[in-house]
């Protein structure tokens, strides 16, 4: 099945916001084995001059990856959901998130394309504070690998 | 310790220090729970085999994180990364022993731009292969 096109340029509002918690940072830092200090000590962080402890860099998808993947479950787009992989992750960031950021998440269709049986959807989720201050915008290729690709 | 390396002291073809990362199940479950990605092709084998995985696989988002790892070590602060993106171009599986999988992540410096920011292209390998496709980023240095 074919995603549908008209989907392109459309943009999904924010769900709740994202209270971004010290210990979830330093949980995410401990899973990826990175002692880097600003992920850890506070003191370290506001060293560098940050308010508080800062976010390893693919930290935002905890959070993007949710929200596209809300988005691509939307009937109207027509990408089975149940064959998905990850087939791209970028990531531009104006500034790295940081404890205590309340972040909300607008994923917009950039691209859907089929390929050799599979359905591709390129998401762009802009990550904001509540004031609308842009953070980082988080680029996602999700690839529905078709049936006849298998064999 | 972190380096923190400043845009006088690099040039195009600079390598960054390379490591080696050791992902085991364990790793896998504890980056599940930390990250919510909970897809059971990386921590269950009969589901993963099911699906034609030859055993299940590491998250693509956690080997990107590994990569992650080399810039922020070489950086030293984590926010001077700027742009950071990969295709994930083939899996990293990781038996059910007290081995699991080796990545290795190189990189160097590619450009040097003369609004303060570098361009680093890293290569990711596992058992003799790559397993992340262009994976690069972009790092304002001081």
């Amino acid at each position: 099945m074919a995603v549908n096109p008209d989907y392109v340029g459309r943009t999904f509002p924010p769900g709740p916001a994202y209270l971004v918690g010290r210990e979830k940072i330093r949980e995410f830092a401990t899973a990826i084995g990175d002692l880097n200090p600003a992920f850890h000590d506070v003191g370290a962080a506001r060293a560098l001059g940050y308010p508080d402890l800062v976010a390893p860099p693919t930290f935002p998808v905890v959070m993007a990856m949710k929200a596209a993947t809300a988005a691509v479950q939307d009937p109207g787009l027509g990408l089975d959901y149940t064959r998905v992989v990850h087939g791209e992750q970028r990531f531009a960031y104006s500034r790295p998130v940081v404890a205590g950021d309340e972040l909300i998440v607008t994923v917009t269709i950039e691209a859907v394309r089929t390929m050799a049986g599979n359905d591709m959807v390129t998401t762009r989720g802009d990550v904001t504070t509540l004031a609308g201050d842009h953070v980082v915008s988080a680029t996602t290729l999700l690839i529905s690998r078709g049936i006849e690709a298998d064999s | 310790m972190t380096a923190h390396v400043r845009l006088a002291d690099i040039e195009v073809g600079t390598a960054l220090p390379s490591q080696v990362f050791h992902v085991d199940r364990a790793g896998l479950v504890r980056y599940a729970g930390a990250s919510g990605d909970f897809n059971v092709i990386h921590w269950n084998e009969r589901v993963a085999t099911s699906v034609g995985l030859p055993n299940v696989i590491a998250h693509g988002m956690l080997t990107m994180a590994l990569a992650g790892r080399v810039l922020s070590d070489w950086v030293g602060d984590p926010g001077a990364i700027v742009e950071f993106g990969t295709k994930f171009t083939r899996p990293v599986v990781v038996p059910d022993d007290a081995d699991g999988a080796t990545v290795e992540v190189t990189g160097k410096v590619t450009a040097v731009n003369d609004d303060g920011t570098a361009q680093v292209s890293l290569t990711v390998m596992c058992d003799g292969v790559t397993v992340l496709g262009n994976p690069r980023a972009v790092v304002r240095l001081a």
